[in-house]
C-alpha cells in the first residue's frame, strides 16, 4: 500500500482536529480535537520515518505520546476546576483575561 | 610705570564692590570713599601723563599683560593693556570729568537715601569705561563695552520707583544690545579673518584682508557705535536716559557711553581707511544724527532733553569727523574732550536749576534765574559760548576743524558734508540760545510744584558749584589749548594725519562758521528774547510736533519693530499650534485609533486566538514553501 494515503489520512485527520479546535464550545471537546490533532501529527511521523528508511520519526511519536499524556494530565485538571468554579465547560464562558 | 595702568581701572572698580557689598555701614562715609577712589584714579592718570610727555613721540604707547584671560588652544585672550596716546586722552577725560561729577553728586544726591550705591554705580561706570579705552583686544574692549551697558542701566533706572524711568532703563539696555550685536559679530569676523583680535596684530594686517570683510567689519563697528553712541538709526534711548539723576546724564554725554563709539572707530581707524564704503556711511551716520539731534534739541522744553538732542548732535559731529578718514580722526576726538567739559558743564548746570526749582524740568516754567543763581548762570553761560562756537572758546576751535574737514572731503560730497555741519552749527545756536533765554533771562515764568508751593531759586551748595566752574574753565581753555599746545602732533602717532584740501580757505570757513553761528543766534533772539515766552506750549508747526516726539523715532520703532515683531511671533505661534502641534497630536491620535482598532482583537475568545495563531502558521509555510520554490 502507497505510504502516502497514510499522509492524506494524517491531514485529514489535523484538519478536523483544527476545525474543531475553531469551532467548538465545549472544552472537553476542544481538548480531544486537540488530542487528535497530536495524533494526526504522530502518524505522520511515523508515515515519513517508514518512507525515508530511517528511525527519527518514530521516536519522535513516542515524545509526542509522552508529552500529550502530560498534556492531557494537566488540562483535564484544569477544566475540571475551572467546571466546579464556573459550573461551564465553555471556553468562551473563560474570557475573563481581555481587558 | 606699566604697572600702574591696571591700578587705573583698579581704583574705581575697588570703589565699585566695596561700596556695593559694604551694607548700611557705609552709608555715612561711602560718598567719599567713591569720589577719593576715583580722584586716586586720576592722579594716577596725571602720573602716567607725565611719565608720557617725557618720552618720545614714538615711544609712548605702554602696555601691561596681567594674565591670559581666555587659554585655548588658537584662540587667546590675554587680560592686558594698552595706553597710548589715544587711550591717555580719554582716560585724562573720564577720570577727571568723572571725578568733578562724583564731587557734584555728594551735593546733589545728599537727601537721595541709596547714594551710597549711587556712587558705587558710578565707580563701576568709571571702571568698565576706562576698562574699554586701555584694552589692548577687542575682547577685552567689548567686557568694558558690555559693563558700560549694565552700568548706564543701573543708573538711568535708579530711581527705578518711577515706572518712567525703570522703562527708560530697560530701552537704553535693549536698544544697546542691537549695537552690542554689531561688535561681537565684527569681532568674529575678525578672528575668522586675522586669527586673533589684538589691536597691534589685526590694525597691522588689514592690508591682507580683502575690502569687503573689512567694509563688513567696519558696517559692523559701526553699529555697535551706532547704539552706544546713540546714533541713528538707534538714537532713540538717550532722551528717554534723561530720567536718570541729572549727573549721570552728565556721565553718560561728557566722559563715559556716548563717547564710546567715537572710539571705538578712531582706535579701529586702519579698518575704515582701507574700506572707503563703510567710512562713507560713517559720514552719513554722523551727517544725519547731527541735523537730526539738531531739531530734535530745538523742540524740547525740559531742559535736560534738548540738551540730550544736543549730544546726539555733537556726536554726530564726531562720527562724521572719524568718517573722514585721516583728515578727521583727530578733530574728532579734540571736540570729543571740548564736548566733554563743555556738556558735562551743561548738564551739572542744568542739575543746578532743576535743584533749586523743586526738579521742575519745564524750561516754559524757568525764567529771569541769573539773579537768582549766577554762579550757575556764569558757568552754563560759558558752557553755552562754548558749544555754539563762540570765537575763542573750546567749541569755536574744535568744531570749526571739523567743519574744515568735511569740505576737504573733496568733490561733492565735500559740499554736502560741509553744508550740513554749517547747517548743524547754526541750529545748534539756535536751540541752546533759546534754552539759554526761557532758562536765565525773560521774565519769572515759575509755577507752584504739585505740593502747591512756589520755588525759592538759590545758588547751589560749594560741593556742586566747584566742579561747575572748573569745568566752565575746560570749557572755555580747552579749545585753545589744544590748538596752541599741538593736540594734532600728540594723537598723530596712533590716529595718523593728513591735511585736508579744503575748496575754501581756512578763514573763509570759520568765517562762514561764525556767520552762521551769529543768524543761529539772533532767530532764537527773535523769538524767544523778544517776545514773552508762552508757559504753555503752543501747538506748533508740523516739524516742531514730529520733533517734540523725536522726530516719530518712537512711533517708527513701534511700527516697524513693536507690530512687526508681535506679527511676527504671532504668525509663529500660529504654526507651532497649526503645524507642529498638528503633527505631534496628529500623531498621537492615528497611534491610539489604530490601538483602538487593535483592541478590538484581544476579545478574551481562545477560539479566535486560535485562528490566528493557525491563520499565522498558515501564513509562514506559505511563504516558506514560496521561498522555497522561488
Amino acid at each position: 500500500m502507497n505510504p502516502v494515503n497514510y499522509l492524506y489520512l494524517a491531514a485529514l485527520l489535523f484538519t478536523i482536529g483544527a476545525v474543531g479546535v475553531l469551532i467548538r464550545r465545549n472544552a472537553i471537546v476542544v481538548f480531544m480535537c486537540v488530542e487528535l490533532m497530536l495524533n494526526a501529527c504522530n502518524l505522520a511521523f511515523v508515515t515519513f520515518s517508514r518512507m525515508h528508511g530511517n528511525l527519527d520519526g518514530q521516536i519522535i511519536a513516542f515524545f509526542t505520546m509522552v508529552v500529550a499524556a502530560a498534556e492531557v494530565v494537566v488540562g483535564l485538571a484544569i477544566i475540571v476546576s475551572v467546571f466546579r468554579a464556573r459550573h461551564s465547560a465553555s471556553v468562551d464562558d473563560a474570557s475573563l483575561m481581555k481587558l | 610705570m606699566e604697572n600702574l595702568i591696571a591700578l587705573l581701572i583698579g581704583a574705581p572698580l575697588l570703589g565699585a564692590a566695596v561700596l556695593l557689598c559694604g551694607g548700611r555701614r557705609l552709608d555715612r562715609s561711602g560718598h567719599w570713599l567713591g569720589t577719593l577712589l576715583a580722584a586716586a584714579s586720576f592722579v594716577i592718570a596725571l602720573a602716567l601723563f607725565a611719565d608720557m610727555l617725557g618720552k618720545s613721540a614714538d615711544d609712548r604707547a605702554m602696555f601691561q599683560r596681567l594674565y591670559t584671560w581666555i587659554p585655548v588652544e588658537g584662540f587667546r585672550a590675554d587680560m592686558a593693556f594698552q595706553l597710548d596716546q589715544l587711550s591717555m586722552t580719554f582716560v585724562l577725560l573720564i577720570t577727571g570729568v568723572g571725578t568733578l561729577i562724583h564731587i557734584y553728586s555728594i551735593g546733589y544726591m545728599e537727601h537721595d537715601e541709596r547714594r551710597r550705591r549711587f556712587f558705587g554705580y558710578l565707580n563701576l561706570f568709571v571702571a568698565a569705561m576706562l576698562l574699554l579705552v586701555l584694552a589692548d583686544n577687542y575682547l577685552l574692549l567689548y567686557f568694558g563695552w558690555e559693563g558700560v551697558g549694565l552700568a548706564s542701566y543701573l543708573l538711568i533706572g535708579f530711581w527705578q520707583h518711577k515706572p518712567t524711568a525703570a522703562t527708560a532703563a530697560k530701552k537704553a539696555f535693549l536698544v544697546n544690545r542691537v549695537g552690542d550685536m554689531g561688535l561681537s559679530i565684527a569681532i568674529m569676523i575678525m578672528f575668522t579673518t586675522f586669527g586673533t583680535f589684538t589691536f597691534g596684530p589685526v590694525l597691522a594686517e588689514t592690508g591682507q584682508a580683502s575690502e569687503g570683510k573689512l567694509t563688513a567689519i567696519g558696517l559692523m563697528l559701526l553699529l555697535a557705535a551706532c547704539g552706544k553712541s546713540a546714533q541713528v538709526p538707534l538714537q532713540s534711548w538717550l532722551g528717554d536716559a534723561m530720567e536718570g539723576p541729572t549727573p549721570v546724564s552728565a556721565l553718560i554725554h561728557a566722559a563715559t557711553m556716548v563717547t564710546a563709539g567715537v572710539y571705538l572707530i578712531v582706535r579701529s581707524a586702519d579698518i575704515f581707511n582701507a574700506a572707503p564704503d563703510a567710512q562713507l556711511v560713517v559720514t552719513v551716520v554722523g551727517a544725519v544724527t547731527l541735523l537730526f539731534g539738531a531739531i530734535v534739541g530745538c523742540a524740547k522744553d525740559d531742559i535736560k532733553k534738548a540738551l540730550a538732542g544736543s549730544t546726539m548732535s555733537q556726536i554726530g559731529y564726531m562720527i562724521l569727523a572719524a568718517g573722514l578718514g585721516p583728515i578727521g580722526y583727530v578733530f574728532a576726538i579734540m571736540h570729543l574732550v571740548t564736548h566733554g567739559f563743555f556738556k558735562a558743564g551743561l548738564f551739572l548746570g542744568a542739575g543746578s536749576v532743576m535743584h533749586g526749582m523743586n526738579d521742575e524740568v519745564d524750561m516754559r516754567r524757568y525764567g529771569g534765574l541769573r539773579k537768582y543763581m549766577p554762579v550757575t548762570f556764569v558757568t552754563f553761560g560759558l558752557g553755552y559760548l562754548a558749544i555754539i562756537g563762540f570765537p575763542g572758546l573750546s567749541g569755536f576751535f574744535s568744531k570749526d576743524k571739523i567743519i574744515e574737514a568735511a569740505f576737504a572731503k573733496g568733490g561733492t560730497e565735500g559740499w554736502i558734508l560741509g553744508s550740513v555741519t554749517l547747517l548743524g552749527a547754526a541750529i545748534t545756536a539756535y536751540y541752546m540760545t533759546r534754552v539759554m533765554l526761557m532758562t536765565f533771562f525773560g521774565e519769572k515764568r515759575w509755577q507752584p510744584d504739585e505740593n502747591g508751593e512756589p520755588p525759592h531759586p538759590h545758588e547751589s551748595p560749594k560741593s556742586m558749584t566747584i566742579p561747575m566752574v572748573l569745568l566752565a574753565v575746560g570749557s572755555v581753555a580747552a579749545g585753545a589749548y589744544f590748538e596752541f599746545a599741538g593736540f594734532v602732533e600728540w594723537l598723530e602717532p596712533v590716529t595718523g594725519f593728513a591735511h585736508g584740501h579744503s575748496p575754501l580757505s581756512a578763514a573763509a570757513v570759520t568765517t562762514a562758521t561764525v556767520a552762521v553761528m551769529v543768524i543761529g543766534v539772533g532767530l532764537a533772539y527773535l523769538q524767544y528774547g523778544r517776545k514773552p515766552v508762552p508757559v504753555v506750549a503752543p501747538r506748533g508747526s508740523l516739524l516742531t510736533r514730529a520733533a517734540r516726539r523725536d522726530l516719530l523715532q518712537d512711533d517708527f520703532n513701534h511700527a516697524v519693530f513693536v507690530t512687526g515683531g508681535t506679527h511676527l511671533t504671532r504668525s509663529l505661534v500660529y504654526v507651532d499650534h497649526t503645524l507642529v502641534d498638528g503633527v505631534v497630536n496628529g500623531t498621537a491620535a492615528a497611534v491610539g485609533g489604530l490601538s483602538g482598532r487593535l483592541r478590538k482583537l484581544q476579545n478574551g475568545y481562545v477560539r479566535s486566538y486560535a485562528v490566528s495563531m493557525f491563520g499565522g502558521t498558515a501564513v509562514l509555510i506559505a511563504a516558506t514553501l514560496l521561498m522555497r520554490a522561488v
